[in-house]
């Protein structure tokens, strides 16, 4: 006879701190799917857990870092690359990941985001964009597209929105990915290439914001988040990354955009040392 | 080649700045983010210079100042001993991160060399107008160290100084020095590096079982700091937190933490207060004064007692904490105190607040770009004596 045990663990929990949930986040929110998929990534590169760090700045995909079981921090608003880049420099050997919102990296962060990129730091960047500001109640970020509303645009965003790939490939990032949270073994696969890549790294994980994006633009829930990912995803490699703008429900270009060797702020670094 | 040394013992032609960098290196400071700003360049300019040719050794020159003190906390996370140099403007910048290094309770070190404000003001002409923003520019409750230098040979020693504290009670430590200051040159003599005195920060046992970082050890009041890499899973957060570093937004925990974190200061400021008097034995007046003003109002003591005047002259070295106890005890033996002091009144008003009417305070003015003529200072005392 069959006896159905209930479990009270989840193979992912090694990596979760499982004594802090029930986490913040809303149902239908995307971001733990996204955590999902770097747990996965993290697994799948085979380096020892105790060399990855994960920092995160405020917001809802701030609050990252406080639920993943690594060496994790939470720092200030759009700061979080300027600490990783610390720690980085200053323990080379650890994978140092950010993990934050477009609010926080592209906003406030703006300007850390492209100078990192500039400098090809050895970083890897996961930015979950969900097109707006979620943890202070929905309000416009840089990403939000063009007439979608938030309650800070109550008549429609009028603004000329950011496109991430384009602007870190611009910068002289070095990996440049962007999958929805649909794509769960792409994006999987997405971070784990990020992470063993040398240099600097970026997913944008497109991920739905129900509750408030959703809600606000009557685009109804999770769900319908989804099967609009699904139904208005294009994959291309091969995208010409000044073409991936996202518009309102306009189609979604996926892919691993970008893949340059090159040598990293730490490698140009110890070269000048030896000539010094 | 003498450069690649960490110390560079000796006598030296050095000026302040110069000085504040070689400071940091002879405590260990492998580690310099910083955005170039006068008159403090010159610290960033030595740091790019000298770092590479030492092991381990990393100097970045960051996006802005906001980066800068972000990446020394990441830094220090790491186990590096970390600093950086800045002046007024940059110095605000800084102060959102500073309050972050302040909460997750990250040691390192932020040389403020202070040109004449408000906003872009003097940058190359000397002002002492961030004292107060030393002391409370950055939200919520706190309590920091500042240390003033007044000579270049200072610079070196109380960067080491600074180092040190900021080890010892994991806080960043902030060196108010100034443009007078940091571009004046003087000898400066490097004792021998077995002879320079290094703490370095409390740290938990290798392979603590159920380490917490935020544990409160009643004794010290500093926990134990682990470093990333070493397997503690440590989480860091610059949300209010309980023992485990976790996020608890709540009263019951702020009234814990925050508390805490001031009387970690509070209880060693007597460790921490460093002062130097002279001729306060009989003095009926004393002069108070810090960095580049302490010279002049030095000066005006000496030919105050020249002419017979019974005057003193007290310098913080120490400006936060405030040594209050003493201060105190000064004014309960004087007819007045004349602050010396290179802005429109910043530091008097900590000295009125402990003097609490026991004796005459008095403040000799200058809104920066300049330091004080003799005359200003011995004016005011004269006033007071008559």
């Amino acid at each position: 006879m069959t006896v159905i045990q209930e479990a009270t663990t989840h193979p992912k929990d090694t990596l979760l701190r499982v004594d802090r949930f029930p986490h913040i986040w809303c149902p239908t929110c995307g971001i733990g799917t996204a955590v999902s998929c770097f747990i996965d990534a993290i697994r799948a590169t085979g380096i020892d857990e105790k060399q990855f760090a994960v920092v995160s700045g405020i917001g809802c995909t701030g609050r990252v870092a406080g639920y993943i079981r690594l060496d994790s921090f939470h720092t200030t608003h759009g700061r979080a690359i300027p600490f990783a880049v610390g720690l980085h420099l200053a323990k080379p050997d650890m994978k140092v990941i950010v993990f934050s919102g477009d609010g926080d990296i592209s906003c406030i962060g703006g300007n850390h985001l492209i100078h990192t990129a500039r400098r090809n730091m050895d970083i890897t960047v996961i930015c979950v964009n969900n097109f707006i500001y979620g943890m202070t109640g929905g309000q416009l970020a840089p990403t939000t597209p063009q007439t979608a509303r938030t309650t800070t645009s109550p008549y429609g965003n009028f603004e000329y929105p950011m496109s991430l790939p384009h602007v870190v490939s611009a910068c002289g990032a070095t990996y440049v990915s962007r999958w929805t949270v649909l794509h769960i073994k792409r994006l999987t696969r997405a971070m784990k290439d990020a992470i063993l890549h040398r240099g600097f790294s970026f997913v944008e994980v497109i991920a739905p914001c129900s509750t408030l994006c959703a809600r606000k633009n009557r685009l109804g829930t999770g769900t319908n988040m989804l099967s609009y990912y699904h139904d208005h995803c294009e994959i291309n490699h091969e995208a010409n990354l000044a073409d991936v703008g996202l518009d309102y429900q306009g189609k979604i270009v996926c892919g691993n955009f970008l893949t340059i060797e090159k040598p990293t702020f730490r490698d140009l670094l110890e070269e000048n040392r030896e000539e010094v | 080649m003498e450069e690649k040394a960490a110390v560079l013992t000796g006598k030296h032609f050095w000026s302040g700045d110069i000085a504040v960098a070689e400071g940091g290196i002879a405590a260990g400071c492998r580690f310099f983010a910083g955005y170039p700003i006068t008159p403090a360049t010159e610290v960033a300019e030595r740091m790019s210079e000298r770092l590479p040719a030492l092991e381990n050794g990393v100097f970045i020159q960051m996006e802005d100042e906001i980066a800068s003190m972000n990446a020394l906390l990441g830094a220090s996370w790491g186990g590096m001993k970390a600093m950086t140099s800045t002046s007024g403007p940059g110095f605000s910048l800084m102060m959102e991160n500073l309050g972050l290094g302040i909460m997750l309770e990250t040691p390192c070190v932020i040389a403020n060399v202070q040109r004449g404000g408000p906003s872009t003001g003097l940058p190359t002409l000397v002002g002492q107008q961030d004292m107060m923003q030393a002391r409370w520019g950055s939200h919520g409750d706190y309590e920091i160290i500042a240390l003033c230098p007044n000579s270049p040979q200072e610079c070196f020693d109380l960067t080491i100084q600074a180092f040190n504290f900021s080890e010892m009670y994991r806080v960043p430590v902030l060196l108010m020095t100034d443009e007078v200051v940091g571009h004046m040159y003087e000898k400066v003599i490097v004792p021998l590096e077995e002879d320079i005195e290094l703490v370095t920060r409390p740290r938990p046992k290798p392979g603590a079982n159920g380490y917490l970082p935020y544990a409160i050890d009643e004794e010290s009041y500093i926990p134990p700091m682990g470093l990333a890499g070493e397997g503690f899973r440590l989480h860091v957060t610059g949300l209010t937190h309980d023992e485990r570093g976790y996020p608890a937004v709540n009263a019951e925990t702020q009234g814990i933490m925050v508390p805490r974190l001031v009387e970690k200061i509070k209880r060693n400021a007597p460790k921490i207060y460093m002062y130097e008097e002279d001729r306060m034995d009989d003095a009926e007046v004393v002069v108070l004064s810090f960095g580049c003003a302490s010279r002049i109002a030095k000066w005006a003591t000496f030919q105050l007692r020249e002419r017979g005047r019974k005057v003193g002259f007290f310098r913080l070295i120490t400006a936060w904490p405030f040594p209050e106890p003493r201060v105190r005890q000064i004014a309960e033996q004087v007819k007045g105190i004349v602050v010396v002091e290179t802005n429109l009144g910043q530091m008097v008003r900590e000295v009125e607040r402990v003097v609490a009417g026991r004796c005459q305070v008095k403040l000799a003015p200058n809104a920066g770009g300049r330091v004080h003529e003799t005359e200003e200072v011995t004016s005011l005392v004269e006033e007071i004596l008559r």
